[in-house]
C-alpha cells in the first residue's frame, strides 16, 4: 500500500423509526445526507473543494432515493461545486464497502480526501421497493432455490440450535447495552442531531431503543417468518439442508433489526490530507475484506469476511480488541461469536441494529462510528467490523485506533 | 375573550359558531383558546351523533391573523411552530373524532376559514354568488399553514391543487362543488344549518361519514403518488415554470410547491409538520414581511383614504370629460363607464373621439365573448360614453381629465379655453407623467382645483394612479380626486410636484442605471438578463424601448425648455446615449422602428448588432452582483430621496406606487419597504460600498442615517 488511510472523523445521524410515523420520516434523503456533509464541514472548517469524491451506500436506490442519491447530497449540502458523488449498493454492507472503497482509494495513493457512509429513508423509501432478481425472478429463483433472508436467518438458528430464548438473550442484551451506552453519553460525539431549515430539532438522538423490554415481553412475540416458510420456502431449504427435520422459526420483530431511517458519514484522508487541511486522525484503516458464501442461507458471510481480513492485515483475532457484527438477525450474531469464538463481552458492546435500527445501506458507516468511539473509551486499539449481505456475501473492516 | 357558541340538539348534534370579539373571525390566539375549549367538551360529550362549525359572523372566517404573524421575529421559530402544530392538532381533533363533522359555510372562507372546511367530512355553503373560498396566502409571501396544502393535495391530487395554492385561484360554490371541493348548496341562510344536520342524521349509520378519505386504510392520492411517472415529469417542470415566474425570488411560491409535492410523497401527519416548518420559514422570511406589510398593512391603508385629507365629506364625479381620445384618454374613458359614470371623450376631430369610445366597445366585445358580461351591460357601459369633437358638451362635468400630448403650451391652451364647462366646484386634472402640476396649474383660473392624476398604460388593467398635488391644490380638490379614483376601482398614490414626481422619477433611475453599464462596456444582454434576476419585470434597456427612447429625450427636452433641473443629477451619460442612439442611428424605441434591440416581424427581437460595436468593452469587468445592486439601489435610493424630500407624503403610498406603478419586484414590496427587512446599517455600508466604486449617485440618503439612528422604520 502506497498510503495510510486515517479516519478524521466519524459521523451519524440519530436513527428512527423507518415508517411514517417515525421522527425522522419528514426529513428527505438528501437532507439526512447533506446535514452529515455539514456537520463535517463545520467541526472541521473544511475546504470542501480539497475533497475528491464522497461515496455513500444505499440499498434502495430508487425515487428520491435514484440516480446517484449522493451526488445530489453533495449538492445538497452546499459543498463546492467540483466535489462529485457516488452512490453504491452491496445490500446491507452499502455503508462499509463505501468505507472500504473510500480507505483503498486514499491507500492507492490516486485520491486523498474522500468521504464515505450512506444514507437510507426506509420510511419514504420502503424496503424492496426497488424491486430486483432477488425474489423477483422467478426463473432465477428456481434455479438458484431463493429463499428470504428472514428464513435464511431462522435456518442458520435451526443449523446451530440456536433456541428462541438464545436469540431473545441477543435481543435483551442488545437493548440493554445500547440504553447505557445512550445514557452514559457515548453515542453523543457521533450522533448528530437533525434539525430544519428554521434550526428547530427534528431529531437529537436514537428513539428506537426500547430500555424497558423484558425477556418476557420478548418471548410474547410471534414469529416472523413462520407463514413465509410455509408457503414453500422451508422446503428449499431443506432440499439442501437435508438434515434438518423442519425449520425453527425463533426471529421475532424483537430480536430482528429495527426498520429505521438514518445516515452515516466518515471523513478518510491520506497524511497529506491531514497536513493539508490540519486535520487530526483519529484512527486508520487497516484492512478490509469482502466475499461471499451459500446465497441460500444468505447471512453466514461475515465470519469468513473476518478471517479473510485478519489474513490481509497479518493479525490474529487476539490482536482484535472489539469486535462488531451487524444485528441484522440475532442468529448472525450468535453464528460469528461461534465461528470465530469470540466472547459476547467483547461484542457488540453497545448494543447493535436490534435496539437502535438498521439503516440499510447507512448501517455499515454508523459502525465506524460506533467502534471508533469505543475504541477510544476504552483505550483499546482495534476493531473488526462486519455485516452479512444479502446473496450470502459478507464484508470485513478492521480499524486502529491512532 | 370569548369562547365559541356552543350548542347541543336533541340529535346529539354539537353546533360550533364562530362569533369572535373583532369584526371577523380570525385564526388568533382567541381562536385557538375558543377551540380549545370547544374540543375539550367535545371530549366529554355523551351520545354525541355529530358535529357543525358554523359562524355568526358575515364572513366564515377570514385567515390568520397578519399582525400576530407579522409580529414574529427570528429567535421566535419554536413558538410560531408551536402554534401552526397547535392549530392543526385541534383540526386533526375534528377529523379523528368518530362521528361526522360538517362545515356549514355562510360566507367568504378565506386561508384558516377553508382550511377549517377542508378538515371537515363534509362541506355544505350558501349559494351566494358572491361567496368565494380562497388561499390567498402565498400574495403576502405565505403558504396555507393551518392544513390547506397537505389536505387540498389528498383531495384532489398533486396538480389540481396547485392552482389554488400557487395562484391563490378563488373559487365560487359552482367551481368549488365542480372541484369537488364543496359537497353541496342551500339557497337562503335558514337553510344552512338544518341542511348540515340532516346530513348528519342521514348517514347516522355510515362509518365512512366520519372519516377523511387520507385516514382509511389503502387510501390512494388521487392522480397518484409524487413518484407516479406522471406526477415525477409534472414536477420537473413545475420547478423550471415556477422560476420562469418568479426568478426564484419569492420563498413562498417555492415552498409550496416543494411542500405540495412532499404532501404526495409522505404520511399525512409527517406531511402536515412539514407544511408547519415551511410556514414557520416564511415567517420569518423578510420577502412574507415586505409583502405582509405593503401588500395587506399599507394597501388596506391607502385604500382606506389614509393619503385622503379629512374632514370633506365624499364626493361623487356624475359626469366626466376626458379631452384626448388617445390610447390613455380612451382606457380612462372605459374605467369610468365601467363605474357607470357618464363620460364625455372629447378630441379635436369627432372621428378620432369616435375612435376612442369604439375602444370601449372592443374591450367589452371580449368580456361578452368569455361569458364574463351580458349585451345588455355591453350596451349601458357604451351609453354612458359619449364621443365628441364640442367642448360645450363638457358643460356640467364635476371632473375633466386631460390626457392630450405632453407640451407644456398646448396643456395650457386646452385648460384655458375649456375650464369654463366645469361645474363651479369642478376640478381639472392633467394626466401627465412627467410635467409639472403647479407649471400647468398655471393656465388655470383656478389653480385650486387643478391637480395631477396620472394614469397607467393600458388604464383598464393598471390598477394605479398617481394623484399629483400642486403647490396650490387645495385639500378639497385632493379629497375630490381621491374619491373619483376609488371610485373607478383604482389604488391611489398621493405625491407632491417634482419633475417625473414619484413614479417617473424612480423609473427613470432604472433606464439610466442600464445605460451607463451599457457604456461601461457591460454586454447589453447581460444587462437586461440581470434587472429580470433582480425581480424585474424587464430589463433597463429593453423597457427603455417600449417606453420609447425618444421620450425620454423629449421629456429631458422639455425639463430644459421649462428652465427644470433634472431630478435625478447628471443625466449627460444618458443624454448622450439618447442622441446616438435616436439622432445618429434613427433608433427611437419599439414604435420608432426599433431602439436598443431590432423587432423583426414574427420573430424574437434581438439586440441591434450596432450597439456592441458602440458600447463594448471586454475589458469591462463587473461583477453580476454589483450589475445586480446598482439596478437594484438606483431606484431605491431615487424613492428614500423622494420620501426625504417631501414628494412622498408616506412610505406606503412609494411602496404601492413602485410596485403597482413602474413593477418594482415583488419581493422587495416595494423600493422603500425592503430596505428595513433588508437591515438599515447593511444598506448604509453597501451604499457606500457602490459609491466609492461607481459614484456618488449610490450615496446613502439622509432618511436611512436618520431612522437607523431613531431606530425607526422607513
Amino acid at each position: 500500500m502506497t498510503n495510510t488511510a486515517y479516519i478524521f472523523d466519524a459521523v451519524r445521524t440519530p436513527r428512527c423509526k423507518g415508517k411514517p410515523d417515525g421522527n425522522l420520516h419528514e426529513v428527505k434523503s438528501i437532507d439526512l445526507g447533506a446535514s452529515l456533509l455539514r456537520a463535517l464541514q463545520d467541526r472541521h472548517k473544511l475546504d470542501t473543494s480539497y475533497v475528491d469524491d464522497v461515496v455513500m451506500g444505499c440499498c434502495t436506490p430508487i425515487g428520491e432515493q435514484g440516480s446517484d442519491v449522493t451526488k445530489m447530497i453533495v449538492q445538497n449540502a452546499g459543498w463546492d461545486d467540483s466535489v462529485p458523488g457516488m452512490q453504491l449498493d452491496r445490500f446491507c454492507a452499502s455503508g462499509l464497502e463505501a468505507v472500504n472503497i473510500a480507505a483503498q482509494k486514499v491507500a492507492s495513493g490516486w485520491e486523498d480526501l474522500v468521504v464515505a457512509g450512506g444514507v437510507e429513508s426506509m420510511s419514504r423509501v420502503p424496503m424492496g421497493s426497488n424491486g430486483g432478481v432477488m425474489g423477483g425472478d422467478a426463473g432465477f429463483s428456481i434455479e438458484t432455490g431463493y429463499v428470504p433472508q428472514g428464513i435464511g436467518a431462522d435456518a442458520i438458528a435451526t443449523l446451530e440450535g440456536f433456541s428462541r430464548s438464545d436469540v431473545d438473550h441477543v435481543a435483551y442484551t442488545s437493548q440493554q447495552r445500547a440504553a447505557l451506552a445512550q445514557e452514559n453519553g457515548y453515542f453523543d460525539k457521533s450522533v448528530i442531531a437533525v434539525t430544519d431549515r428554521n434550526g428547530l430539532t427534528i431529531a437529537e438522538r436514537d428513539n428506537f431503543i426500547k430500555s424497558t423490554t423484558t425477556k418476557e415481553v420478548l418471548a410474547q412475540l410471534k414469529p416472523s417468518f413462520e407463514k413465509f416458510g410455509q408457503q414453500g420456502f422451508n422446503d428449499i431449504l431443506i432440499n439442501k439442508y437435508h438434515t434438518l427435520a423442519s425449520i425453527n422459526h425463533v426471529h421475532t420483530p424483537g430480536n430482528s433489526s429495527g426498520i429505521v431511517d438514518g445516515a452515516s458519514a466518515v471523513l478518510i484522508g491520506s497524511q497529506q490530507a491531514g497536513q493539508d487541511l490540519n486535520l487530526t486522525p483519529r484512527g486508520r484503516i487497516v484492512a478490509t475484506a469482502v466475499l461471499a458464501t451459500d446465497p441460500m442461507l444468505m447471512l453466514v458471510g461475515p465470519a469468513p469476511a473476518a478471517l479473510k481480513c485478519l489474513k490481509k492485515a497479518g493479525l490474529k483475532k487476539s490482536d482484535i480488541d472489539l469486535w462488531e457484527i451487524n444485528e441484522a438477525f440475532a442468529s448472525v450474531v450468535l453464528r460469528y461469536m461461534k465461528d470465530l469464538d469470540l466472547s459476547y463481552e467483547q461484542t457488540n458492546v453497545c448494543g447493535g441494529a436490534i435496539a437502535m435500527g438498521h439503516p440499510l445501506g447507512a448501517t455499515g458507516g454508523m459502525l465506524i462510528s460506533v467502534v471508533l468511539d469505543e475504541l477510544e473509551r476504552r483505550q483499546l486499539k482495534r476493531g473488526m467490523i462486519s455485516l452479512c449481505v444479502g446473496g450470502g456475501m459478507g464484508i470485513s473492516t478492521i480499524i486502529e485506533r491512532l | 375573550m370569548t369562547d365559541f357558541n356552543y350548542q347541543k340538539d336533541s340529535d346529539g348534534i354539537v353546533t360550533i359558531t364562530m362569533d369572535m370579539d373583532g369584526p371577523v373571525n380570525a385564526m388568533n390566539s382567541e381562536y385557538r383558546n375558543a377551540m380549545d375549549v370547544a374540543i375539550n367538551r367535545l371530549k366529554n360529550e355523551d351520545g354525541l351523533t355529530g358535529v357543525v362549525i358554523a359562524s355568526a359572523k358575515k364572513v366564515f372566517l377570514a385567515g390568520g391573523d397578519l399582525n400576530e404573524i407579522y409580529s414574529m421575529q427570528p429567535g421566535q421559530e419554536q413558538d410560531f411552530f408551536n402554534i401552526a402544530q397547535t392549530i392543526k392538532s385541534q383540526l386533526r381533533f375534528f377529523e379523528k373524532l368518530p362521528v361526522p363533522v360538517v362545515a356549514a359555510i355562510n360566507g367568504a372562507a378565506m386561508g384558516g376559514g377553508f382550511e377549517i372546511c377542508l378538515a371537515c367530512n363534509y362541506r355544505v355553503a350558501i349559494n351566494d354568488p358572491k361567496l368565494r373560498m380562497a388561499l390567498p396566502e402565498v400574495t403576502l409571501g405565505l403558504l396555507p399553514g393551518a392544513g390547506g396544502i397537505v389536505r387540498l393535495v389528498n383531495m384532489l391530487g398533486l396538480q389540481a391543487a396547485l392552482p389554488y395554492l400557487m395562484e391563490a385561484k378563488a373559487l365560487s360554490t359552482e367551481k368549488a362543488i365542480e372541484a369537488g371541493i364543496l359537497q353541496a348548496t342551500v339557497d337562503s341562510p335558514d337553510e344552512l344549518l338544518p341542511h348540515a344536520k340532516q346530513w348528519i342524521l342521514n348517514n347516522r349509520n355510515n362509518p365512512q361519514a366520519s372519516i377523511q378519505a387520507w385516514d382509511t386504510k389503502g387510501f390512494k392520492i388521487p392522480g397518484g403518488k409524487a413518484d407516479a411517472p406522471e406526477n415525477n415529469l409534472f414536477t420537473t417542470f413545475a420547478a423550471a415554470q415556477l422560476f420562469k415566474k418568479t426568478r426564484g425570488l419569492l420563498p413562498a411560491q417555492n415552498e409550496i410547491l416543494n411542500v405540495s409535492v412532499e404532501a404526495a410523497r409522505v404520511g399525512f401527519d409527517a406531511a402536515l409538520v412539514i407544511e408547519s416548518r415551511s410556514l414557520t420559514r416564511l415567517v420569518m422570511s423578510p420577502e412574507a414581511k415586505n409583502m405582509m406589510s405593503t401588500f395587506f398593512f399599507q394597501l388596506n391603508k391607502l385604500n382606506a383614504g389614509a393619503s385622503r385629507p379629512e374632514g370633506f365629506d365624499k364626493s361623487e364625479v356624475k359626469k366626466l370629460g376626458v379631452i384626448g381620445a388617445g390610447m390613455m384618454g380612451q382606457g380612462i374613458a372605459y374605467s369610468a363607464a365601467m363605474a357607470g359614470i357618464e363620460v364625455v371623450l372629447k378630441d379635436v376631430s369627432f372621428e378620432a373621439a369616435l375612435k376612442g369610445k369604439q375602444y370601449s366597445e372592443k374591450v367589452l366585445a371580449k368580456q361578452v365573448d368569455r361569458g364574463r358580461l351580458t349585451e345588455e351591460s355591453k350596451a349601458n357601459v357604451l351609453a354612458l360614453i359619449t364621443a365628441s369633437n364640442q367642448d360645450q358638451d363638457l358643460n356640467g362635468c364635476d371632473l375633466i381629465v386631460e390626457a392630450v400630448f405632453e407640451d407644456m403650451a398646448l396643456k395650457h391652451k386646452i385648460s384655458r379655453s375649456t375650464e369654463q364647462y366645469l361645474q363651479e366646484e369642478g376640478v381639472w386634472a392633467s394626466n401627465t407623467s412627467t410635467l409639472p402640476i403647479s407649471m400647468l396649474a398655471e393656465g388655470s383660473q383656478k389653480p385650486e382645483n387643478f391637480i395631477g392624476l396620472h394614469f397607467f398604460s393600458p388604464v383598464d388593467k393598471m390598477p394605479l394612479v398617481e394623484i399629483i398635488c400642486g403647490d396650490k391644490t387645495s385639500d378639497k380638490t385632493l379629497a375630490k380626486a381621491f374619491d373619483f379614483v376609488r371610485k373607478i376601482k383604482k389604488t391611489p398614490i398621493v405625491v407632491n410636484d417634482s419633475p417625473g414626481f414619484f413614479t417617473s422619477r424612480v423609473i427613470i433611475t432604472y433606464l439610466d442605471e442600464g445605460i451607463r453599464l451599457l457604456t461601461e462596456g457591460i454586454n447589453p444582454v447581460s444587462v437586461d438578463n440581470l434587472g429580470v434576476a433582480i425581480g424585474m419585470p424587464i430589463g433597463p434597456l429593453a423597457i427603455h424601448d417600449e417606453t420609447a427612447l425618444k421620450l425620454t429625450q423629449s421629456i429631458f427636452n422639455a425639463w430644459r425648455d421649462l428652465g427644470l433641473e433634472s431630478p435625478i443629477g447628471d443625466t449627460s451619460i444618458m443624454e448622450g446615449v439618447l442622441t446616438t442612439m435616436i439622432d445618429e442611428n434613427h433608433r427611437g424605441g419599439r414604435q420608432h422602428g426599433g431602439g436598443f434591440y431590432e423587432y423583426p416581424q414574427g420573430e424574437t427581437k434581438y439586440i441591434w448588432p450596432e450597439l456592441t460595436t458602440l458600447y463594448s468593452n471586454s475589458d469591462a469587468e463587473i461583477v453580476g452582483e454589483d450589475i445586480k445592486d446598482r439596478l437594484l439601489f438606483r431606484p431605491t435610493i431615487e424613492a428614500l430621496k423622494c420620501l426625504q424630500s417631501g414628494v412622498l407624503r408616506a412610505s406606503a403610498d412609494g411602496n404601492i406606487g413602485s410596485v403597482m406603478g413602474i413593477g418594482a419586484p415583488t419581493w422587495t414590496g416595494g423600493y422603500i419597504q425592503w430596505v428595513n427587512n433588508f437591515g438599515l446599517q447593511r444598506f448604509i455600508d453597501r451604499c457606500r460600498a457602490l459609491e466609492e466604486k461607481y459614484g456618488e449617485r449610490f450615496a446613502v440618503p439622509q432618511v436611512v442615517v436618520d431612522a437607523l439612528e431613531s431606530n425607526s422604520r422607513l
